[in-house]
């Protein structure tokens, strides 16, 4: 179980209101990911639904019961932090122990479950060894292991790959979305990568100034973002956003669309510019394009390698159907 | 990193450093030589340096005579009880400053670092006056109290900068799981904060050693530790150069070795980490 | 950035190292200025009530108080000159490469940890001594007539003593902070010209200014209180008694604790003043 209900939940540090009033649910087994820029909140309402923070006002409930007022040990929540957190002076095989020694389990059990949760994240070689002689990712795999062997109702991730390269980011996203899987826990985990957010959340809750944007499906997401906000932020590259005339004629004030949905043509596109920096990636070309009389910039993705150079003039026509448009509060018009 | 120099360069400095190093340490060299030789060639002119009987007399003479024994027991105590009742009353107080601060936690600092800075003589007479009242004069327990409450906000300051060096989240991670206040503190603060809880020990330790002033004041003979030792050489006894210099190496020996393994510490200590 | 639990807790662990401090630093303090204004001779007839600011009128005008101000300020100029300047050249010379660096460093630490009371002793009869202390040995060898340093030269050689004393404490933390130096900064100096007197004066002297504020800090607060020194070479007497010692001579050698307590007042009002400048740099090194 791990139905986690946030009620009218504040924030405040002194007399700033980092969070107000705000309602979310998270299911029970659901992969939610709680994404936005750097100081929107998202790690501070981790921290709230672990109890690492009191709540201002309001209430949270896990699996129906009030959890406001329970210390962080009494929540059953268990949390991967950012820097790992790992005891540095215990070893590896002590540091999955240690939430178990805490609840007074006994020792034949504890030796079981860490023998188990070693083997399930490829750590039964480095168990004697301390957090210092692990890589980045072995530590990563550690402090994981630490919260899975409490078998919690939820987990909580905070920013969990931000501190691993590009290569081992990328294979620990496949890890812990397998892990989640396998285990079919509740799991809250908090990112500034929308790509992330993307590729391994069952739900998305996009924060922004500690308010939720939008919460939805990945793909809800893309396809339908609620402003324009959740449309600058999902997505890479991002979303193109063209005001004046141009919108005008969509009846808009504002409209956006994707580099993907524009396509380059040979002549006569409904748009040109002239192409600035060209991104090849090999299965795709990123083009820069300027003096669209658009917006400064126009993003396009063209399949493959497309051979056009700096300079050179570009057509280009926009699928209509995948154009996104937005009011003057910038709120979706549908 | 460190500049290339000709190897001529390098034995000037070396040379001239030694010299200095040697002229500096001297005044100790010649009291622990002293102390090995007879009272005669401890006085003889011109001074011997080396080339003396080597003796060990004036040391079972010191012992045998003034109690030694004694002295260094109550400097022991002293020292030694008032570093550990300081820790225990300033890794509580450190853990909150370090790691729940409010917006009061630098004044409070500041006000602890400036109880130091009360002039001794400016009190003397009051705490003089509550010792004979509450029986504590010259006695070990009184002054376990007066050196853990001088040195409490060096305790307190140094244990607060190790403590911040100690990331939070490790801590919040303890919280999570599962771990007590008291859990939190003692399984994973104390262990990871032991190098600096034990360099400063050492620190507290060396000054609760050669503090002169309430030890002089307020110890007569039950609790008079080794400064009061020393100063009762003062006259006559300071003319036996060879006594007087093996009570001194006595005296210091244990507090000069403990002092190298700590000079590092040291300036974080005595500047309350302004210099680091 | 905590919970209620844990700010509370945080409160009740403080507490006990603030009450006992905070009483360490009332009671005394109080009794010191209740005492102050009163004439009170405990041998002599015990507490004979309130004299208003008598006392602080008679410490300020005996005839012993200039003299102990001058002796004072003597003592803590002389010393602090004295270890800042040599403690910033032996720092400079200890920073160079050498062999053996580290043997040296605790040759010239060493005196730190030696206690008052012995450094006091060792320097009074083993150096000082007119007829069989090594200064004596030396001058008659250089065919001169011994010196009583502690009666004929009091001062200067209290001052010396003490500044063995300290001259490690200034050098150790002047080399710390030398070598937080940044040494690209010295060679960017040396590309651009500047002999290295100037790189001294302009570069090494003001990173050091800092350090060398501290160090003059935390030696005015010791100093202004040595004891021990004075106690046992002088006790007092050649010009040597400083503030301190006449307060202490007044208190429990006189016993007029109404009239030591009011010097007392002076004493701490003094220690105080140099303690708020102190605590300035290092508030504002807590900041950061």
């Amino acid at each position: 179980m791990g139905q986690i209900q946030l009620k009218q939940v504040t924030k405040s540090f002194g007399d700033v209101q980092v969070i107000p009033p705000l309602d979310l649910t998270i299911e029970d087994g659901e992969f939610t990911v709680f994404v936005g820029p750097s100081g929107c909140g998202k790690s501070t309402l981790l921290r709230l639904i672990a109890g690492l923070e009191d709540i201002t006002t309001g209430h949270i409930e896990i699996d129906g019961t009030d959890a406001t007022a329970l210390v962080p040990a009494k929540r059953g929540l268990a949390m991967v932090f950012q820097s790992y957190a790992l005891y540095p002076h215990m070893t590896v095989r002590k540091n999955i122990a240690f939430p178990l020694r805490m609840a007074k389990m006994d020792q034949a059990e504890i030796d079981k479950r860490v023998e188990g949760a070693a083997s399930v994240l490829n750590l039964t070689d480095y168990l004697d060894r301390r957090p210092g002689q692990l890589s980045g990712g072995q530590r990563q795999r550690v402090a994981i292991g630490r919260a899975i062997v409490r078998e919690p109702s939820a987990f909580l991730f905070d920013e969990p790959l931000s501190n691993l390269d590009a290569a081992l980011r990328v294979g620990m996203r496949m890890e812990i979305s397998e892990l989640h899987k396998k285990l079919d826990t509740t799991m809250i985990y908090v990112t500034h990568d929308q790509v992330e957010a993307m590729t391994m959340a069952d739900k998305i809750v996009v924060l922004q100034a500690g308010v939720i944007e939008q919460v939805g499906s990945p793909l809800e997401l893309y396809r339908a973002p609620r402003n324009l906000f959740v449309a600058g932020f999902i997505g890479s590259p991002k979303m193109n956003l063209i005001n004046g005339a141009e919108a005008g004629k969509h009846d808009a004030t504002t409209i956006g669309i994707r580099p993907e949905h524009i396509d380059v043509v040979q002549s006569d596109g409904k748009w040109q510019g002239t192409v600035g920096v060209a991104e090849h990636l090999g299965s795709d070309t990123f083009f820069h394009i300027h003096n669209t009389g658009l917006a400064e910039t126009l993003t396009v993705r063209a399949i493959g390698d497309v051979s056009l150079r700096h300079g050179d003039t570009i057509h280009l026509n926009p699928r209509l159907d995948e154009i996104h448009r937005f009011d003057a509060q910038g709120l979706r018009i549908a | 990193m460190a500049r290339a120099v000709t190897p001529r360069r390098k034995l000037i400095n070396t040379g001239f450093a030694w010299a200095i190093g040697l002229l500096i340490f001297f005044p100790i060299l010649w009291t622990i030589l002293t102390s090995f030789k007879t009272e005669a060639q401890a006085i003889a002119s011109p001074p011997i340096f080396l080339n003396f009987d080597w003796t060990l007399e004036n040391y079972g003479v010191v012992m045998e005579r003034s109690n030694y024994a004694r002295f260094l027991w109550n400097s022991i105590i002293i020292a030694g009880g008032s570093t550990i009742l300081g820790l225990i009353i300033a890794v509580p107080a450190a853990w909150s400053m370090a790691f729940v601060p409010s917006r009061r936690t630098k004044d409070i600092l500041l006000w602890m670092l400036s109880t130091k800075m009360l002039p001794a003589v400016g009190v003397l007479y009051p705490i003089y006056l509550l010792f004979i009242q509450m029986g504590l004069l010259d006695s070990r327990a009184g002054l376990v109290i007066v050196m853990m409450l001088i040195n409490l906000p060096i305790i307190i300051w140094m244990l607060y900068t190790y403590f911040r060096e100690i990331p939070v989240e490790i801590l919040e991670a303890a919280r999570m799981d599962g771990a007590t206040l008291r859990e939190e503190v003692l399984y994973i603060l104390t262990p990871m904060a032991i190098p600096g809880i034990a360099s400063t020990m050492l620190l507290n330790f060396i000054l609760a050693w050669n503090e002169a002033f309430w030890t002089l004041n307020l110890t007569a003979v039950d609790a008079a530790p080794l400064t009061a030792f020393i100063a009762s050489y003062s006259s006559p006894e300071g003319l036996f150069f060879a006594k007087l210099s093996a009570a001194s190496t006595m005296a210091i020996a244990p507090i000069l070795i403990l002092g190298w393994f700590s000079q590092k510490q040291l300036v974080r200590g005595l500047t309350f980490g302004a210099v680091k | 950035m905590a919970t209620k639990a844990s700010r509370s807790a945080a409160r009740l662990m403080m507490a006990p190292a603030v009450v006992l401090l905070l009483g360490w630093m009332l009671v005394p303090l109080i009794m010191t200025l209740w005492f102050s204004f009163r004439t009170y001779l405990p041998l002599r007839g015990g507490d004979q009530g309130w004299t208003g600011f008598d006392n602080y009128v008679r410490f300020v005008t005996s005839s012993a108080f200039w003299p102990a101000v001058q002796t004072t300020l003597i003592i803590v100029v002389g010393v602090l000159i004295i270890t800042v300047v040599l403690g910033v050249l032996l720092a400079m010379l200890l920073d160079q490469p050498m062999w053996g660096q580290g043997v040296v460093r605790i040759l010239v630490i060493a005196p730190f940890f030696v206690m008052p009371t012995v450094s006091a002793l060792v320097w009074k009869n083993m150096f000082m001594d007119p007829v069989n202390g090594l200064f004596a040995h030396l001058w008659r060898f250089f065919g001169a007539e011994p010196v009583s340093w502690l009666s004929d030269a009091a001062m200067p050689s209290i001052i010396m003593i003490v500044s063995w004393q300290w001259l490690p404490f200034a050098t150790l933390i002047l080399l710390t902070a030398i070598q937080s130096l940044d040494s690209e900064q010295l060679e960017a100096a040396e590309m651009d010209g500047a002999p290295k007197l100037k790189q001294f004066y302009y570069i090494i002297l003001p990173h050091l200014g800092r350090a060398i504020t501290i160090v003059i800090l935390i030696q005015t607060i010791f100093l202004l209180a040595i004891f021990a020194e004075i106690f046992v070479t002088t006790g007092g007497a050649f010009g040597t008694r400083t503030l301190s010692y006449l307060i202490f001579q007044r208190v429990l050698e006189s016993q007029n604790v109404g009239l030591g307590s009011a010097g007392g007042v002076y004493a701490i009002i003094l220690a105080n003043i140099v303690a708020i400048f102190l605590m300035r740099i290092v508030g504002k090194n807590l900041d950061n």
